[in-house]
């Protein structure tokens, strides 16, 4: 029994790091309906800026968790404004191509900039030790992780329906036309909401740095597993994106444990499984369209 | 609407997984071929030895090319890339890793540039791919780093030697080690492919042919990316220690993980070199101290040789060698002392091969020949263990484990 409890306090800190990975993606995808492929790369972006942070010039971990993420939105930010926002209009095809050749772009200049070595950012020392639940040893930084996906997601939550931005946001996922017609800058509010998902993909690289490790061709594998969830939770819902994370955590961890040679052959079966039966995904609501 | 973009975005995850595991999407080789036809006008075999290799320069292993590319300009450039007064010429191209751009490389490589000599790949199934084309071409091939079994067994070549390692060889040097001085039941856990499987299946032979018991054993899926799972079942095994085989950045984040979940004290790790290699080792720190590994190679061999190696490779890359630094280093090295045997003359892949097989030498790593039944290398297998020593991690040789030859079969 205790270890299915361990087991389970692993399958939370896992599916919140994917939730952290995964929400700037969901967020931007919902509002903008840009999906954008370049998401990764941010990530991999706030993850080697952690890493030159944390290594080279502050050795402060708390540090690179505040700078990573404002560099990497100021990268978003260039990103939206000039090469994004001119193919508003070309629709969702020329974006797809636009983000998946950025995508490409950062690749090979994260590669020249900091190599192609396996780098790692040390947990800080404040959580670098181990706790006992059920029984078991667990490292601090993992329960921090589930408590910082948790903040992560009441703030995404409270922000999306309790403020006037918030508002403002889920009207202009039901209608952008509406909300520019009720004297709203649609512009801006895209402009906001894509620099948001660059502040959330850049904090995923930096809490997720030192648990998943950083290397050459990280984002294109973090990629897939947030578009699965992102599929899997129902497109552009903050709530289904955290049911998805948790769920695919749960399943890889339960499935590693209990199946270990099928665990990334499960992930891509629910996947499928959920395609077939909720073709919206978990909590995807029907979006009036034209 | 929403139906169209489920799709759309399934199919972007097929693509984008396709273009991960290739990695092949932005390379053309364009470039090398433009300046191979400069090249053709010089024509074969003639005053110059054409040694083509053919190595990941892309892709996840890329930092293993460039690191046994490295180490054979570092040999070639030590006798001023001349044998027997001719010149050597190293043509190299990329593998990506991925077996079919490897052939069609292998094949450009014989049919534009007329190689005489080829030498590299990392990845065993890039061995395996360009197999046949190496042996009904006749084309003198040395292995200088994909330890599959079969490559010197059941697909095995007359033109094809390797003086690398084989996954046998790895495996098989800890298995007694580990009886004796670790403890009598282990628990194995092993990234899930072929090189994997095959490095602890000798383990497991060796150890359990001393006497010892696998407890249990898991094979995670290569490129995981998180152990906890793993780990936290692995604390309920009642062993003496873990076994583990993981390279690259699964290596890093096994060793760490291991760490933080506390198990390093329970059990001591066990595993290959790989698991604390040179160019891992300062990201793993502090972590990686306490584990046992067995390698054919480490930085820290105490032989005039390696000394001299070590010194030359900083020197001129200021960076610290690696074990595919060293392969590079010898291939380089038995390749350009079998053109030398022959007088220079390498238009007969009978005599290259022979030569080749006859070449013995004190490398860095100790002294090795070929088993002329097996055309591997014979070598010796070290033991090391990894200590703290000033804040940094360091591995210490502790046992030796002499000419160590692969059954072959």
């Amino acid at each position: 029994m205790d270890i299915l409890g361990a087991q389970l306090v692993n399958g939370l800190s896992y599916g919140l790091l994917l939730f952290m990975i995964t929400c700037g993606l969901s967020l931007i995808f919902g509002i903008l309906g840009v999906l954008n492929l370049a998401h990764g790369s941010l990530y991999m972006f706030g993850a080697y800026i952690a890493y030159s942070l944390t290594a080279t010039y502050t050795q402060s971990f708390w540090l690179a968790l505040v700078v990573a993420p404002i560099i990497v939105a100021l990268i978003a930010l260039a990103v939206e404004r000039i090469l994004l926002r001119p193919t508003y209009h070309l629709g969702h095809l020329s974006q797809v191509l636009l983000t998946f050749g950025l995508a490409y772009v950062f690749h090979d200049l994260a590669s020249s900039v900091w190599g192609s070595n396996v780098l790692s950012v040390a947990v800080p020392s404040s959580l670098a030790g181990t706790a006992t639940i059920f029984g078991q040893a667990f490292p601090v930084y993992r329960l921090a992780v589930i408590f910082i996906g948790l903040i992560i997601a009441v703030l995404l939550w409270a922000i999306q329906e309790k403020t006037k931005w918030g508002a403002i946001i889920r009207a202009g996922l039901s209608d952008k036309e509406m909300i520019g017609g009720l004297g709203i800058n649609i512009k801006l509010v895209f402009t906001v909401v894509f620099v948001i998902g660059g502040i959330l993909a850049g904090l995923g690289g930096v809490v997720a740095a030192p648990v998943l490790g950083i290397y050459p061709s990280m984002e294109f594998e973090t990629l897939i597993l947030a578009l699965v969830v992102l599929v899997i939770g129902g497109l552009g819902t903050i709530g289904g994106t955290l049911a998805a994370s948790l769920l695919v955590g749960l399943v890889e961890t339960f499935s590693r444990f209990l199946l270990p040679e099928l665990s990334m052959f499960l992930v891509f079966g629910l996947m499928a499984v959920i395609l077939v039966f909720k073709p919206n995904g978990l909590l995807g609501k029907q979006v009036a369209h034209s | 609407m929403k139906k169209k973009w489920t799709m759309l975005i399934s199919i972007i995850v097929v693509f984008t997984m396709l273009a991960a595991c290739g990695e092949s999407a932005i390379n053309s080789s364009s470039e090398a071929e433009a300046d191979n036809n400069s090249k053709k006008k010089s024509g074969g075999g003639g005053e110059t030895i054409k040694v083509g290799a053919i190595l990941p320069f892309s892709g996840v292993y890329a930092s293993l090319g460039k690191d046994l590319s490295d180490g054979m300009k570092l040999y070639f450039e030590s006798v001023n890339w001349e044998a027997e007064g001719k010149k050597i010429e190293l043509i190299e191209e990329d593998t990506e890793a991925d077996p079919q751009v490897s052939l069609r490389r292998v094949r450009k490589l014989m049919d534009q540039d007329n190689i005489d000599i080829l030498t590299g790949a990392v990845s065993t199934a890039v061995a395996y791919a360009i197999r046949n084309d190496v042996d009904s071409n006749k084309l003198p091939y040395l292995v200088s780093h994909a330890g599959g079994n079969d490559l010197t067994r059941s697909k095995r070549s007359d033109y094809i030697w390797r003086s690398s390692f084989s996954s046998w060889q790895i495996g098989h040097s800890m298995g007694e080690w580990a009886y004796k001085n670790v403890g009598k039941k282990m628990y194995v856990a092993a990234a899930d492919y072929a090189f994997g499987r095959e490095v602890s299946a000798a383990f497991k032979e060796a150890y359990t042919a001393a006497g010892g018991e696998i407890v249990g054993e898991v094979y995670p899926p290569l490129g995981n990316n998180d152990y906890a799972s793993y780990l936290t079942s692995m604390r309920g095994v009642k062993a003496d220690g873990v076994y583990a085989f993981f390279a690259g950045s699964d290596a890093v984040r096994f060793v760490q993980q291991y760490e933080q979940y506390g198990l390093k004290d329970k059990f001591p790790l066990v595993g290959s070199g790989w698991l604390v290699a040179e160019d891992l080792r300062q990201t793993i720190d502090p972590a990686a101290a306490g584990t046992f590994a067995s390698t054919f190679w480490d930085y820290n061999l105490n032989t005039k040789e390696n000394k001299e190696f070590v010194k030359a490779y900083e020197k001129a890359y200021n960076r610290r060698p690696t074990i595919e630094s060293l392969e590079g280093y010898d291939a380089a090295r038995i390749i350009s002392e079998a053109v030398t045997k022959l007088g220079g003359d390498v238009s007969d892949p009978e005599k290259v091969i022979e030569a080749i097989s006859n070449v013995s030498f004190t490398s860095p790593r100790g002294p090795i020949e070929f088993d002329k039944d097996t055309h591997h290398v014979i070598q010796n297998m070290y033991i090391t263990e990894t200590k703290l020593v000033d804040g940094k991690t360091e591995n210490e040789v502790i046992h030796t484990i002499e000419t160590v030859k692969d059954p072959g079969k």
